[in-house]
């Protein structure tokens, strides 16, 4: 499969996924409605591993705008008949050609295709990493993360792109974080998620189950717990999601930059004419449902209560993490998915998301590590990632 | 049968602030290209993120302290959606749950009488760009994009177009005066509200709005026009009025209809997630209230006061540079109406003839008033210091080194002084025995003759007084 939307340098250890600017380099979002678009600034992310002496790799492809399962629609990379469903980044991190990636967390796409392709990804804290430079959708839950092979490369790289920055409003005031991987896990307690686990299929749940026995052996307590809103929390978020992209791509309007159609008499035609050509069917479908929720009759009943149901999730998961270090849950339903119609993105996305939906509504951290999920409280990483290097299956 | 005007405003002030509300591009009034002032951020980019520019919020809180409004300690950002070529982002950054300033009260008063017009609220938003259209193509120029404006909403309170124009240029000056917003040409703009009813009913007739008007002499037309038209239908049912929005034309002096209720635009708010909800503490309110500039009516009072003329304080208030240099110049210690006529009269005087205007006056408070209080003392003579002004607005001159330099300033000593008149008494007998005898016009002689002794230093009338006590004896 092909990795890179654009190739940058053969000597880069890390690659970034299409949604981070990269100056002068091409940056469509996989989108053919930001054709030929190319930043005049680095996302900070980018510019502090440069500052630190990394090289950037190259872009890679992404499903458009980031909303699908694992990258699968991207306008600039087709699928090859028969071949099942795996992400650029997390593919080109397992061939060992880079040792990190950084990709953009916003409906768990990233998560997803980690654990499609046995790496690790981590979504961290919102706010911890400056959302400045990237392609943004879902401003209130996306972040950026780092794919890797171990919890030793993503602290590593965390390292370097976490703190604030005046440039992101939303950037939290601590200027750097420590990521130790070291941390003494013995007498840990983690819980898993009936609900979510219920969901899934049974080669997801013998993986899950065989994750859950080695944390056993290394000391860590293992509780099954019932948690019965997880399906409110999806819908919860891809209520926000979907308005928060459908005003954020808004302006892609063929104006500016980007696809402009050739098939226009006035400016009404040359909008409906570039954003029915230059978006997917996917992006369509958000573009409606988002537009749909935040609408005077609609806004009560479906945005206002997703935020209200937001906070409610925040106290309730709160809670929960005062009882329990992490959360463990599949990733998604399967260990490998088939090529779909994209007409049938849409539901299966939601589907999807309901394992990762929690971490993008209410800010906090989520590692993938060997095919399931950790959830942690807000600034766990260390605790998720000391419990994922512990696992780690070595001398492949 | 008698109608009564029901009119409320919502009035767009754009703030003078050195950069957007959002990013650090200057802001919009240095003459410039068109796209000139422009950042990834202000035209719409992706990736970019805004970042609120604090001063706004300042610029903001001070208009509604102006207007007695309360200011909201936790005030917040949305977004309004809408598509439009001079709008980059297609949505607007403005405030709707949680303005920053409410329930304000200003007083205005017509040859009708007076009447409280009550603030609803103030909010912060970023204006849009401009289309310049031109043969077949528009063009869009961003430089006015993301500009800091606060709209000024009032409750349906007005009765006449003579308030609604009293209100705005009291409006005007009050922010000209305090430096607010430069209120230049288009800087203020002006939607209104208009409904008719019977005149003792409390019921409000159907309501009209007026779009975006920049001239107090349209908007007087616009009302005027619109309230005879919602009148006739009234009297005469000459159209069904309905809710709609209209605009108005300046050619032929009529407004038109431009979107009705039913297609009115749904503009889908929600609350901005990349802008942090905004809380003015305690400390950071009293700050701004320290620094709030004293409000025209006041301001105007206390000139008044200081037997400042009403021209000389109008001059003041169009030009609020200059107002802050009589202030700082009073506050080191001189005399307002002495230093008012310093800068009105003499300094204005030198600048219409290089061709200056007032606000092109460049010496500072504290050269002003080393000037002022010299001549006060009589270390200065008054010739001398307008010869220093003209060094300084002509060529920059420091006032402090320029008096020094041309040896104008002098220690003047009373005693010598005293003996410069005893000798020129003495050796004018005439003039003296003239004097003594009646003869007025002979006091010049020997004042003449002093002053030639001192060469110009000493301040003419103290020498005078001195000089006449002494021929008393």
């Amino acid at each position: 499969m092909k990795y890179y939307m654009a190739k940058i340098s053969d000597k880069g250890t890390v690659a970034v996924d299409d949604t981070i600017l990269v100056k002068d380099e091409l940056s469509c979002a996989g989108s053919h409605i930001l054709d030929g678009y190319k930043p005049l600034f680095s996302a900070e992310a980018v510019e502090r591993l440069i500052a630190k002496g990394y090289e950037i790799a190259g872009k890679t492809h992404v499903g458009e705008f980031g909303l699908d399962l694992v990258g699968e629609f991207s306008y600039y990379n087709e699928l090859s008949s028969g071949e099942s469903l795996k992400g650029s980044a997390a593919e080109l991190v397992k061939s060992g050609e880079v040792k990190a990636a950084l990709g953009v967390d916003m409906n768990g796409s990233t998560r997803r295709a980690a654990a499609l392709s046995d790496v690790s990804f981590l979504k961290p804290t919102y706010g911890t990493v400056s959302r400045y430079g990237v392609i943004s959708c879902a401003a209130s839950g996306e972040q950026v993360g780092v794919y890797a092979k171990t919890a030793d490369d993503i602290a590593e790289i965390m390292t370097v792109i976490a703190g604030n920055d005046t440039k992101d409003g939303t950037s939290l005031r601590e200027q750097s974080y420590t990521y130790d991987c070291n941390e003494d896990i013995k007498g840990y307690k983690v819980c898993i998620v009936k609900e979510l686990f219920d969901k899934a299929d049974d080669k997801t749940k013998a993986n899950l189950t065989a994750y859950a026995e080695s944390l056993k052996t290394q000391g860590v307590e293992v509780d099954l717990i019932s948690l019965d809103f997880a399906d409110n929390a999806n819908t919860a978020w891809q209520i926000l999601m979907c308005a928060e992209t459908c005003n954020n791509v808004s302006r892609y309007d063929g104006v500016k930059f980007g696809h402009r159609s050739e098939n226009y008499r006035n400016i009404d035609e040359l909008y409906v004419n570039s954003r029915t050509e230059g978006f997917n069917f996917l992006t369509k479908t958000v573009i409606l449902y988002g537009s749909d929720v935040l609408s005077k009759h609609r806004y009560a009943d479906c945005y206002d209560k997703a935020l209200r149901v937001r906070r409610q999730v925040a106290d309730k998961m709160k809670e929960l993490f005062s009882n329990y270090d992490a959360v463990l849950t599949p990733a998604c339903t399967k260990t490998e998915y088939a090529q779909y119609d994209i007409k049938d993105a849409f539901t299966k996305v939601f589907d999807e998301s309901v394992f990762t939906a929690i971490p993008n509504l209410i800010g906090t951290p989520a590692l993938v590590t060997n095919g399931v999920q950790l959830m942690g409280s807000h600034f766990s990483e260390s605790k998720l990632l000391s419990i994922a290097k512990k696992s780690e299956r070595t001398g492949e | 049968m008698a109608y009564e005007l029901v009119i409320g405003l919502e009035t767009h002030v754009e703030l003078n602030t050195k950069s957007k509300i959002f990013c650090s591009c200057g802001g919009h009034s240095s003459p410039i290209e068109p796209n000139d002032c422009v950042c990834p951020a202000c035209s719409g980019m992706p990736g970019m993120l805004p970042v609120m520019n604090k001063k706004v919020v300042e610029l903001a809180a001070t208009a509604g302290l102006m207007l007695n409004c309360e200011i909201n300690r936790y005030t917040t950002f949305d977004k309004k959606n809408y598509y439009y070529p001079d709008l980059p982002c297609a949505y607007q950054i403005t405030q709707l749950n949680h303005p920053i300033c409410v329930n304000g009260l200003v007083k205005v008063k017509t040859a009708q009488g007076e009447r409280d017009i009550r603030i609803k609220q103030i909010h912060m938003e970023e204006d849009a760009g401009k289309l310049v259209h031109g043969g077949n193509s528009s063009f869009v120029d961003f430089n006015r994009t993301s500009v800091p404006l606060i709209e000024i909403v009032t409750q349906p309170d007005f009765r006449s177009p003579e308030e609604v124009v009293t209100y705005l240029g009291k409006l005007k000056s009050m922010f000209k005066s305090t430096g607010i917003s430069e209120c230049e040409e288009g800087a203020m703009r002006c939607d209104v509200n208009i409904s008719v009813r019977e005149e003792g009913t409390e019921e409000f007739g159907v309501r009209t709005e007026i779009k975006n008007m920049a001239s107090f002499e349209a908007i007087d037309r616009a009302i005027r026009y619109e309230a005879q038209r919602h009148m006739d239908a009234l009297e005469f049912g000459t159209e069904e009025l309905v809710q709609e929005t209209r605009r108005f034309d300046d050619v032929t002096g009529k407004t038109s209809a431009m979107r009705n209720k039913e297609t009115e635009a749904d503009y889908r708010y929600f609350p901005d997630p990349n802008l942090m909800p905004i809380v003015i503490d305690d400390e950071w309110l009293e700050q701004i209230k320290a620094n709030k500039p004293v409000a025209l009516d006041e301001k105007a009072e206390a000139y008044s006061e200081m037997g400042i003329s009403d021209k000389e304080i109008a001059m003041l208030m169009s030009e609020h540079t200059v107002a802050k240099l009589l202030d700082d110049v009073i506050a080191l210690g001189c005399n307002g109406k002495d230093a008012a006529a310093w800068i009105l009269t003499d300094c204005a005087g030198i600048l219409r003839k290089a061709g200056l205007k007032l606000k092109d006056l460049a010496i500072t408070a504290d050269g002003l008033s080393f000037l002022i209080k010299k001549v006060e003392e009589g270390k200065l003579n008054r010739g001398a210091a307008k010869k220093t002004l003209i060094a300084v607005i002509e060529q920059g001159a420091d006032p402090v080194q320029y008096c020094d330099e041309q040896g104008f300033l002098v220690e003047v000593d009373n005693s010598m002084i005293e003996s410069v008149i005893d000798k020129a008494i003495e050796s004018n007998p005439q003039a003296v025995a003239d004097y003594k005898s009646g003869k007025e016009k002979a006091l010049m002689a020997i004042f003449g003759a002093c002053m030639k002794e001192l060469k110009g230093s000493g301040d003419p009338s103290t020498i005078r007084t001195m000089l006449i006590e002494k021929l008393k004896n």
